[in-house]
């Protein structure tokens, strides 16, 4: 396979990963649109999603979002987006669209999260004379967390990778190594930049899953087939 | 004229661009739809037995599970380029990509449909003299069906908007009328693309809502606690690659 060899020798060319078009560049482009935008969404969904499932409503709303989040295409999205008048303004296409796909995984796992914890404790804090605040800090959240965790986690991989198609519509990033692979007919050149992408996209992936692990209100005294969630 | 003028003035919504372009836009939706067809019909084929593996020898099913979302958390663009040494520029490089895809929600829903058969037809089965294979045809997998046909309209939907991304190499169906519309600012071609794309997904779900109604009538007896566990499947992976 030449193209992986090829690919090889142009991950390992120094000339590549300098510059305004090099890796590092577009990496902090990506990591920059994908934090940005996964601290937007979950400063939205999360406040609204935990408050919803307190009060044990919006139910259909949070499960519904998702669903349709599903069928609308983020390239679609991302090049509509990019034609309005928001197009002019830089980044602004991309940052509304990665927070538009990253809400509906934050919002349906912490509802479904805060709605899933056992009634009967839920009714035992009632009983021992909790306030809702402290129902709320103590009983759910807590058992809600792993829920919440797989949301943020699949938020976080999705804005990773949604952030690679911003490349298609014209804006930066890791991806845009593959498309000007791809516009150069440099197929090593695609392939090293499809790894570069699928190794942050992984690697992403693991530090949101050990970030879990460590924050856990609850480390140590979860049973563990309760943690795989 | 009046008409003629949302082409000239570039407008979102333009009559004209259905007119004149209908057979371009016809192209593009069959192109899409063959290749989500394709692909979930190939992704069904792998999945089945990759589940059965998994659940005849159990030792297989962390290794099958966990490369299967591994290749979920791959970027589409990434993935389509990463086959591009593999099968050039091909429509089989966008169904290879979209098949790897499915295999995530799939294996995990015939898994867990099959495993929640109920030991006692199981076991009344294998009593009344059925052999593992018309066990498995005839008892099990009617039983896994609302399961297994969950895992479908997922993977379905969520093919239908990936398709879109084979635009990077000329085999995205409407994705690539989406894409050319911005190469040449086309606003028309662009919203219409994606409006379609939208409803494609929308139109495949509920057909295939009705598919399941039609082929599991003993299951909306108890469509309640149905679809309270079809939720509860959904909490596990409810983000689509993109």
């Amino acid at each position: 396979m030449n193209e992986i060899t090829g690919a090889y020798d142009w991950l390992t060319t120094g000339a590549n990963w300098q510059g305004e078009k090099g890796v590092w560049h577009r990496l902090s482009e990506h990591l920059y649109f994908s934090g940005v935008t996964l601290a937007v969404a979950c400063a939205i969904a999360l406040p609204l999603a935990l408050y919803l499932g307190h009060i044990g409503k919006g139910g259909a709303l949070a499960v519904n979002i998702s669903n349709i989040g599903r069928a609308v295409p983020t390239l679609a999205l991302l090049i509509l987006l990019t034609l309005t008048p928001l197009g002019e303004h830089g980044d602004a296409p991309t940052l509304i669209a990665l927070v538009l796909f990253a809400v509906p995984p934050l919002l349906t796992n912490a509802y479904l999260g805060m709605r899933e914890v056992d009634r009967a404790v839920v009714e035992a804090a009632r009983g021992m004379g909790m306030s809702g605040r402290q129902l709320f800090a103590r009983v759910e959240l807590p058992l809600a967390y792993p829920l919440i965790m797989t949301g943020i986690r699949s938020a976080g991989v999705q804005v990773v990778a949604t952030a690679t198609l911003a490349a298609m519509a014209g804006e930066g990033g890791l991806g845009r190594i593959i498309t000007a692979g791809f516009n150069l007919q440099n197929t090593p050149q695609v392939v090293a930049g499809a790894l570069l992408v699928a190794l942050l996209a992984l690697l992403v992936e693991a530090v949101l899953v050990l970030a879990g692990r460590l924050f856990d209100p609850r480390r140590g005294t979860r049973s563990s087939s309760e943690a795989v969630q | 004229m009046a008409q003629q003028n949302c082409l000239v003035t570039n407008d979102w919504i333009c009559g004209e661009y259905l007119r004149t372009r209908s057979q371009e836009l016809i192209d593009a939706t069959l192109q899409h739809v063959g290749i989500t067809l394709a692909s979930v019909a190939i992704g069904l084929a792998v999945s089945l037995p990759l589940a059965l593996l998994a659940r005849r020898w159990r030792f297989l099913a962390g290794p099958i599970l966990g490369v299967t979302t591994v290749l979920y958390t791959v970027p589409s663009l990434a993935m389509f380029s990463l086959l591009l040494p593999f099968f050039g520029l091909s429509v089989s490089l966008v169904v290879t990509g979209l098949v790897l895809y499915s295999l995530t929600v799939l294996v995990r829903n015939i898994l867990a449909g099959l495993q929640a058969v109920p030991d006692e037809a199981r076991d009344a089965a294998k009593g009344m003299g059925y052999g593992p294979l018309r066990l498995l045809w005839e008892v099990e997998l009617p039983l896994a069906l609302p399961a297994l046909l969950a895992g479908v309209r997922i993977t379905t939907v969520s093919t239908v908007a990936l398709t879109t991304v084979g635009a990077i190499v000329d085999y995205g169906g409407l994705g690539s009328l989406i894409l050319d519309g911005l190469d040449t600012t086309f606003k028309a071609q662009v919203l219409t693309a994606s409006v379609l794309c939208v409803l494609l997904a929308i139109v495949a779900d509920v057909l295939l809502l009705g598919l399941q109604r039609l082929l599991t009538p003993w299951t909306r007896v108890h469509r309640i606690r149905t679809s309270r566990a079809a939720r509860k499947a959904a909490v596990a992976k409810v983000a689509e690659p993109a």
